[in-house]
C-alpha cells in the first residue's frame, strides 16, 4: 500500500433530515481500519451534527450522536468546525459535544478534538488534502 | 489518470447519476482508467434491474450495465446502503432470508472498504451528489 493519504470528510448537512450524516459516520468508522491521515470538517448545517443534548424520541429515529464521542478511540483526532457556520446558526462551541482523544505519547493525556476554524482556514485545509469525502 | 467515481444519489430524482455516467464515459474516451465506481446512499438505487422508465426516456440502470460490460468496470453497491434500500443479490437474499433479488447486471454488492480502497489506490476520487 502506498504511504498514508490525507483524507478529509466534509459534513455539510443536518443530522436527521437526511441520512447523509449517519452514512458519513459509517464510512469514517470503517475507514479507520485503513490507517490513513484522517480529519473531519463540519460546515453549513453539518455543524448541527455535533450539538449536545440531541433527543430523537419524537421523530422515531436512532440518536447516533453518542457515536461522535467514540471517534477518538478510532484515532480520529482532528475535527474542524467552521466558525462562521456556527455563528450564522446562533451556535457556539458550548453548544457542541466536548470531544476528546487520548494522546498515547503524553501518558494518555486528554486533548480536545474540536478546533474552530474560519472559512478561509477551512479552505486552506481543503487545499492540503489528497482526498475529500463530501457528505 | 486512475479514477474512482462515487455516486451518492439515485436515478431520475437527481441529475447526479447522469452526470457521473457522462463524466465516466468522457474520462474513458480520454484514455483515463476507472478503478471503480462506488454507489452509496440512494446511489445504490442505480443498481436495481426492476426499473421501467418510459420508453422515450433514458434507461439509467441499463446504461450503467452496458458501460460496465463494454469497459469491464468494477461497479460496487455499498452493502449497508443496499440492505437499507432493498437492493438484493443472490448472496444477500440468502443471508437475509429475502424471497427475491433485483440487482442489475454488472454490479456487485460489497463493503465500504471498497470505497476507501478506491480513494487510496486512485489518483482522484470524484464524487457526484448533492
Amino acid at each position: 500500500m502506498p504511504d498514508a493519504k490525507k483524507f478529509m470528510y466534509i459534513n455539510r448537512k443536518a443530522p436527521y433530515g437526511t441520512i447523509y450524516a449517519w452514512e458519513s459516520l459509517e464510512v469514517i468508522l470503517i475507514a479507520a481500519a485503513f490507517e490513513q491521515d484522517v480529519s473531519l470538517a463540519f460546515m453549513d448545517d453539518g455543524v448541527f451534527q455535533l450539538t449536545r443534548g440531541q433527543d430523537t424520541k419524537g421523530i422515531g429515529m436512532k440518536n447516533f450522536s453518542p457515536t461522535y464521542s467514540a471517534l477518538g478511540d478510532y484515532e480520529v483526532t482532528k475535527i474542524y468546525v467552521e466558525k462562521e457556520s456556527l455563528e450564522e446558526r446562533g451556535l457556539g462551541l458550548d453548544d457542541l459535544q466536548h470531544l476528546v482523544w487520548e494522546d498515547e505519547d503524553e501518558d494518555y493525556a486528554e486533548k480536545d478534538s474540536i478546533h474552530l476554524v474560519s472559512r478561509a482556514e477551512l479552505a486552506d485545509l481543503f487545499a492540503g488534502q489528497d482526498v475529500l469525502f463530501n457528505f | 489518470m486512475k479514477l474512482t467515481i462515487q455516486v451518492n444519489e439515485g436515478p431520475y430524482q437527481h441529475q447526479s447519476s447522469d452526470s457521473a455516467y457522462f463524466f465516466t464515459k468522457a474520462a474513458l474516451d480520454k484514455g483515463h482508467e476507472i478503478f471503480r465506481i462506488f454507489f452509496y446512499h440512494d446511489g445504490v438505487n442505480n443498481g436495481t434491474r426492476l426499473t421501467t422508465p418510459p420508453q422515450d426516456d433514458r434507461n439509467i440502470v441499463k446504461r450503467w450495465s452496458e458501460l460496465a460490460k463494454e469497459h469491464d468496470i468494477d461497479m460496487v453497491l455499498c452493502v449497508a446502503a443496499a440492505q437499507r434500500r432493498g437492493i438484493v443479490d443472490d448472496g444477500e437474499a440468502e443471508r437475509n432470508g429475502k424471497d427475491a433479488t433485483n440487482m442489475a447486471d454488472g454490479f456487485r454488492i460489497s463493503g465500504l472498504g471498497q470505497l476507501v480502497e478506491g480513494a487510496i489506490e486512485s489518483d482522484r476520487l470524484v464524487v457526484f451528489g448533492d
